[in-house]
């Protein structure tokens, strides 16, 4: 492997472990001051520290992603034609637009999901920091771990308990694991899900309720620490009382990850999304903060579907 | 329901036309009688066994070893403890021989060589297997282990044809339920950043645990009766035998040593043993379907 990718992860993994020491700190009762005094070094200010401390999340500086000339091909037909966007550490960044406009190809290629698909392939870069995840010399699994994903259907895995499922990924994936059952509580606890589930860890994780599940999912996710987390459409399965507590989990995790958000209801992007990007047939049209792009667009097609015309 | 086309009946025209109504009882009488037909042989089946074999059922006929005195009527012909103990072992080592590798094919033709030539060429070869007399097995495990090498009938290679016999059925069923695994679930699994080989082996078989061994009870079952290819390999013996490298019995094979007999003691325990095996196939298949209910998506 390329040294100069592996020092990219080590550096991602060693803010995971400072990380892991502040909460630690965090656990022994240390004052907030001490806080983000200790973890100076590993801790940018974050832009909005509102949620800074809750559920046990410690504040960490996520990286910018920044696609450059992405393409994308399912066989031969082109699906993403040259995508050049950049999404902000620590902000929510939400992807709208018309069915079919390859937003969700695009989160899939930020992970490298898209080349699981047989006879598809991606073309370009996705820079995380400065490390282009799609450089020949990485491991794609190491990628995957850095960037989790929470899909549209909540889907924990049906032969494992609501536990099992927190810890699948610590158990599933190459590498150190550390204290499992920590971990697997810590990432309960950040998805706001502890409370609900703590009498019933050993239960089927299939047994709880949509919103539940969803949350499991996210838990899931966060337990492997991961420094991005894309979600492609993570409510459009769920009642409106458990979008918003998804909604409310998201601007509380954005200060620990950079979050991109896919979805077709743009009230929720204007709910939750620092900056929004719109997409149509496979390309970047608009990108910039929420508020502009919803009252005032510059291209005309973006009104267009902000203002409900189309899609 | 009241008779409607009485005459000034406004609903008059919807009325069913005699002759439609005869066609309609025709129909459900034909289909009737073919489901007769069909069940009936089945039927009957049943109940030569029940009435033939159960009178062959008693305590020494389960715990004797067929002896090999069966021209005088009234000489001790032993019961059949050495078959029931000679399936249950050549099928068991077929099974730990056809199960692990159906299950690696069934793992590849689904995860990894999905839409591949050589997985079209694999699938329709395992296809064909599931066509081939069993006999046949019996056969190629006879001229190449048998005359090729210049040994003997024995156990196991009784156990390797029928492994060749079970391996189509417990691909193509292990395929079949893999198959059915969501896609979702794989692609939650890769993108927690889980090598290809723990997402199958921690999530996708497990998974699909329940729907495989349906099928491969299933197979088991379909083993355990099978008479042609062990004539040839593992032969005929009366001793119950715990070694597989030499000849041993079977149930099939005690059955088809005593139903040509003239003595009719003979007859009646080639019955009993019929009716053991037949029972022996009912409770692998109601296991089976057992299973099969606690499945989760199969």
């Amino acid at each position: 492997m390329d040294p100069a990718g592996r020092s990219e992860l080590d550096a991602g993994a060693e803010r995971a472990g400072r990380a892991d020491a502040d909460q630690s700190r965090q656990h022994a009762g240390a004052s907030a001051s001490e806080r983000t005094g200790a973890g100076g070094a590993s801790v940018a200010v974050a832009p909005a520290p509102s949620a800074s401390g809750k559920n046990g999340l410690e504040p960490r500086s996520g990286p910018t992603v920044r696609l450059e000339r992405l393409r994308a091909f399912y066989g031969e037909s082109e699906q993403l034609k040259g995508v050049d966007l950049e999404f902000g550490a620590n902000e929510v960044t939400a992807i709208i637009g018309p069915s079919g406009c390859g937003k969700s190809t695009l989160v899939r290629c930020i992970n490298r999901m898209h080349e699981e698909i047989p006879g598809a392939r991606a073309e370009g870069r996705v820079l995380l920091d400065s490390f282009d995840v799609y450089d020949p010399t990485v491991d794609v699994v190491a990628v995957r771990r850095a960037i989790g994903m929470v899909f549209q259907k909540p889907n924990p895995f049906p032969t494992m308990s609501v536990f099992d499922n927190a810890a699948a990924g610590l158990r599933l994936s190459a590498g150190r694991r550390g204290d499992v059952r920590a971990k697997a509580e810590q990432a309960l606890r950040s998805a706001g899900l502890w409370g609900e589930v703590s009498e019933r860890l050993h239960e089927p994780g299939v047994g709880l309720s949509g919103g539940q599940q969803q949350r499991l999912c996210i838990a899931r996710s966060l337990a492997v620490d991961p420094e991005v987390i894309l979600m492609d459409e993570p409510c459009s399965a769920l009642d409106p009382i458990a979008t918003l507590r998804i909604e409310e989990l998201i601007e509380q995790l954005k200060t620990r990850v950079t979050i991109v958000i896919v979805t077709h209801n743009m009230q929720q992007a204007a709910r939750v999304a620092d900056r929004t990007a719109f997409m149509l047939d496979g390309q970047l049209v608009e990108v910039g903060p929420t508020e502009e792009i919803f009252t005032n667009p510059s291209d005309p097609r973006t009104e267009e579907y902000v203002t409900g015309k189309f899609g | 329901m009241s008779a409607r086309g009485a005459p000034g009946d406004p609903l008059a025209r919807f009325a069913v036309s005699p002759a439609r109504r005869r066609k309609d009882a025709f129909a459900r009488a034909g289909v009737l009688a073919g489901a007769g037909i069909a069940v009936l042989p089945l039927l009957l089946i049943v109940y030569y066994l029940l009435s033939k074999g159960l009178s062959a059922w008693s305590i020494s006929f389960f715990t004797t070893d067929p002896t090999g005195n069966t021209f005088f009527g009234s000489a001790n012909i032993g019961g059949i403890k050495s078959a029931i103990l000679g399936t249950i072992e050549i099928v068991a080592l077929a099974s730990a021989i056809s199960i692990p590798i159906g299950i690696c094919v069934a793992v590849w033709l689904v995860e990894y060589g999905r839409g591949s030539w050589f997985a079209q060429t694999v699938r329709f070869f395992v296809d064909v297997l599931t066509g081939v007399p069993s006999i046949l097995f019996g056969l190629f495990i006879y001229i190449v282990l048998i005359v090729g090498t210049g040994t003997t009938y024995a156990g196991y290679k009784g156990s390797l044809a029928l492994s060749l016999l079970m391996l189509p059925i417990v691909i193509r069923s292990a395929e079949v339920v893999l198959v059915l695994v969501p896609a979702a679930l794989r692609e939650s699994a890769l993108a927690l950043g889980a090598p290809r080989w723990r997402v199958i082996a921690r999530v996708v078989l497990p998974t699909a645990l329940p729907g495989m061994l349906t099928g491969m009870l299933l197979a088991v079952a379909r083993a355990a009766g099978e008479t042609a290819p062990l004539l040839f390999t593992a032969a005929y013996a009366q001793q119950t035998s715990f070694d597989l490298g030499g000849f041993m019995n079977s149930l099939p094979v005690q059955i088809y040593k005593d139903v040509t007999s003239p003595t009719t003691a003979v007859v009646n325990r080639a019955w009993g043993a019929a009716l053991t095996l037949v029972v022996m196939i009912l409770l692998l298949n109601v296991l089976a379907r057992l299973i099969a209910r606690r499945s989760r998506i199969a």
